[in-house]
């Protein structure tokens, strides 16, 4: 899409966002200033902002891989929930036996492995069952939030009483470190940049990246040129899958440090917005995120100032998609 | 009804595909469009049926210009058009596609009422098509007959073929042709575009041919062969002789091979292929051709038997280790089987000839891909979406694309819808790998071609092998028994 196409599409947006905080009862101008402020207001503001930006990033760069090669990941909220299974039980296990930085590690790694483990069962059930990845990965969504649960009102409760709060919070040994006053960790902004770019380059200058490409766009003509449909599957299946599960990590050592049912706050489903927006490419993602990261932080002030809910974001972030891709079909047909 | 194009222009971006195309298409006739690949028929035909707009010009049906923008207007003015794959619902009963076709169907209809008239329709044309079979057993030319039907009973008034006779068996094309005759001498209009000249030749009474967009010339019964070749290109192309057989080693053998798919599998084939021999398989239709090409290729996995390159066997190996081994194969749909559509040109070559790098030498890619342009004169720049070629371009840019020296070539109609210019330069450029020992089978729904290029005909029919002779051993009279299924 050209920037005139942006334009179109956020004019759209937020001409019938207006009508809809009208209907309601809303002063537009009001609700619109308040988002503003809660996202920029201060720097404990845009910190949190930075701190949705981050698992957007992330989760988006794996979904690139998945999209490009023309598959719908829509397990990606499970794999986020089960990076946040593995990095919670590191930590539970091993708490007092290694060093705290070196179980911080492993967390990650085992949060890694859950996510591509939780993306590669959606595979394996598209390769040997032949189940379409959006109902295997729609039912592995469920199982996982079961898990976490049963995990947090059996296994892992809290003594004494188990709560929907979630599990005990970690020692404050075992948080991610984040400098102070900062409140939010540079080195994981960091690393959303790195893997950003290195996502981009695997997907650009490599030839599996093309090979994904060439997969998304006619999976039928793979024998011809004897590409592997399924090895190339599972790989790109186990790339998001394990970008999902760093997210997992993310959310319980860097914001939680705990496990809560809501671990995964939605950021998978709204990673797949993001790059369905973006349109399957990497550049526009960074700037997507961070849009929707500022709806997000921005628009929990709603409910108590004007007694609107906070949902107003999703409908924002839910037009945005949807006129985009009609402004794509207009193009597409003129 | 008179029918009247008047000055139609066609742009497609930078591309001018119709150039100022006037043409009178009078009530009663059977009219020709000839015209080599890309000359712009089928895209005339597109804008006579409301496919797709014109760029500028004006459609007159009896003298009074009509506007119209989707097929189903188009019929409103009586105007249809049957494809070269018919668009029909495989998965409904013969009668069910007729009914959807009529416009304007009483929500109360009758079964017995449609049954009578689709009995009807068939007796006028001598079509024998059961209406309850379902539309996915239908052979080619079955289908087609179910679409004529269709299309006359929906009221067309005039009638568009897109190369009619491809695909189809002999008597197939007998009662297709007879049938046209009648709808012609009812005073129907029939537009058949083809680049077949003997088919044009025999059915026509007006011939209007197209070269690079533009009307080259019209000319009425009796045709000069000659004169339509010379207006259709502009010099005549001689035909490919056969490379001389040179006996090689047996290459690859297939030992009672079984496999599921298609309209009636695989069933029990032996097959032998030597170096540099080139192989034609002929057959109706889904008769197991186009199967056994995909179950040489390592594309479907047999349920029985064995397949052996030399010495080693190769069955249950998959496709990736017949490609190492050096078996290619050319689909016959190569937008949804062979290519990319949305991957450049240079793309196709970083898939096929750049197998061991991990980041992509563009520099390098882009040579290769420029050389390859030009040796096998793709019309298309290197960052050119593969869809955007045409068909031939397509074809051109496949055989670019296969190894320095394959061991064995599969292609599945190498020609289908190609001119002639473009079917020899592509029938030598294959014939020379021949010389270096590779082997060819290829499939093929003209026997011309078979009879003119191949030294041994493998004929099927319903899954079986009933005939395999090299071509100084068999008549054209048994091939064409064998093909029809008689023993």
């Amino acid at each position: 899409m050209k920037i005139t196409d942006w334009v179109i599409v956020i004019l759209a947006v937020f001409s019938v966002t207006t009508v809809v905080l009208f209907l309601v009862g809303a002063p537009p101008i009001d609700a619109y200033m308040l988002i503003f402020k809660g996202a920029f207001g201060s720097w404990r503001h845009f910190a949190q902002v930075l701190n949705v930006w981050i698992p957007l990033v992330i989760c988006s760069c794996g979904l690139l891989f998945t999209f490009n090669m023309g598959l719908w990941n829509i397990g990606v909220e499970g794999q986020i929930m089960l990076g946040a299974v593995g990095s919670t039980f590191v930590i539970k296990a091993c708490s007092s036996v290694f060093s705290p930085s070196l179980i911080l590690v492993v967390a990650g790694i085992c949060a890694i492995l859950g996510g591509a483990l939780w993306a590669v069962a959606a595979g394996f059930l598209k390769i040997r069952g032949n189940v379409h990845e959006i109902f295997s990965g729609l039912g592995l969504n469920f199982v996982a939030q079961a898990l976490i649960l049963w995990l947090i009102f059996g296994p892992w409760k809290r003594p004494g009483i188990a709560s929907m709060s979630g599990t005990e919070p970690f020692p404050k040994s075992l948080w991610f470190p984040v400098p102070a006053g900062w409140r939010v960790s540079p080195f994981m902004i960091g690393l959303a940049v790195v893997l950003l770019l290195a996502t981009a380059k695997v997907l650009q200058a490599t030839r599996w990246g093309l090979v994904l490409k060439a997969l998304g766009s006619n999976v039928k003509a793979a024998g011809v040129y004897g590409i592997s449909v399924n090895r190339n599957l599972f790989f790109a299946m186990l790339c998001a899958g394990a970008f999902a599960g760093l997210v997992g990590f993310f959310q319980t050592t860097v914001i939680y440090h705990r496990l809560i049912p809501a671990i995964s706050s939605n950021y998978g489903y709204l990673s797949l917005l993001v790059v369905m927006l973006a349109q399957y490419n990497w550049k526009p993602v960074p700037f997507i995120a961070l849009l929707f990261a500022i709806l997000q932080v921005g628009s929990i002030q709603l409910p108590l100032m004007l007694r609107i809910d906070s949902s107003l974001s999703g409908v924002i972030q839910g037009l945005l998609v949807l006129t985009a891709i009609g402004v794509m079909y207009a193009r597409r047909r003129s | 009804m008179d029918v009247e194009l008047k000055h139609i222009h066609k742009y497609f971006g930078p591309v001018h595909a119709n150039k100022d195309i006037s043409i009178k298409l009078s009530s009663g006739t059977i009219h020709g469009i000839l015209g080599e690949n890309g000359a712009g028929k089928s895209t005339l035909m597109k804008i006579l049926a409301g496919y797709i707009p014109c760029s500028s010009g004006q459609i007159l049906i009896n003298g009074i210009p009509v506007k119209y923008s989707t097929p189903t207007e188009a019929l409103k003015y009586r105007i249809g058009m049957l494809y070269q794959d018919p668009l029909d619902f495989p998965a409904l009963k013969v009668l069910e596609n007729f009914v959807l076709g009529i416009p304007d169907i009483p929500f109360l209809n009758s079964q017995k009422s449609f049954k009578k008239m689709f009995h009807d329709l068939c007796r006028q044309f001598g079509f024998s098509i059961d209406p309850e079979s379902s539309v996915r057993r239908l052979t080619l030319g079955e289908r087609q007959q179910l679409e004529i039907i269709r299309l006359v009973a929906a009221g067309a008034s005039l009638i568009i073929l897109d190369e009619p006779t491809t695909g189809i068996s002999v008597a197939q094309k007998e009662t297709l042709f007879r049938a046209l005759r009648f709808l012609a001498d009812e005073g129907r209009i029939i537009v058949v575009v083809s680049h077949k000249l003997e088919d044009v030749m025999s059915l026509c009474d007006v011939v209007t041919v197209l070269g690079q967009g533009e009307v080259v010339g019209e000319v009425v019964q009796p045709f000069d062969p000659n004169e339509l070749l010379r207006l259709m290109f502009k010099e005549i192309p001689a035909p490919v002789p056969r490379c001389t057989l040179k006996c090689g080693h047996p290459l690859l053998w297939m030992d009672r091979v079984s496999a599921p798919g298609g309209r009636c599998g695989l069933k029990e084939c032996s097959f032998t292929v030597k170096e540099g021999e080139i192989v034609g398989l002929a057959g109706l239709e889904g008769s197991g051709q186009n199967l056994f090409l995909r179950v040489a290729s390592g594309l479907v996995e047999p349920t029985r038997g064995e397949i052996y390159l030399g010495k080693e066997k190769l069955t249950h190996k998959g496709r990736q280790v017949f490609k190492n081994k050096g078996i290619c194969f050319i689909p016959t749909d190569r937008l949804a089987e062979g290519l990319f559509p949305d991957l450049t040109v240079s793309e196709h070559f970083v898939l096929t000839k750049f197998d061991d790098s991990f980041f992509i030498p563009w520099d390098k890619v882009e040579q290769v891909s420029v050389n390859n342009i030009i040796k096998f004169s793709i019309k298309g720049d290197s960052n050119s979406k593969v869809s955007t070629l045409s068909g031939g371009n397509q074809q051109r840019l496949l055989l670019s694309l296969l190894p320095q020296n394959p061991k064995l070539i599969l292609l599945e109609n190498p020609i289908r819808g190609l001119d002639v210019e473009s079917s020899s330069w592509i029938w030598s450029y294959l014939q020379s790998f021949c010389l270096k020992g590779t082997a060819i089978v290829f499939s093929s729904s003209d026997l011309d071609e078979i009879f003119g290029v191949a030294h041994r005909i493998v004929v099927f029919f319903d899954g079986k092998i009933v005939l395999d002779s090299p071509l100084e051993e068999v008549s054209l009279e048994e091939v064409h028994q064998a093909i029809a299924g008689v023993t």
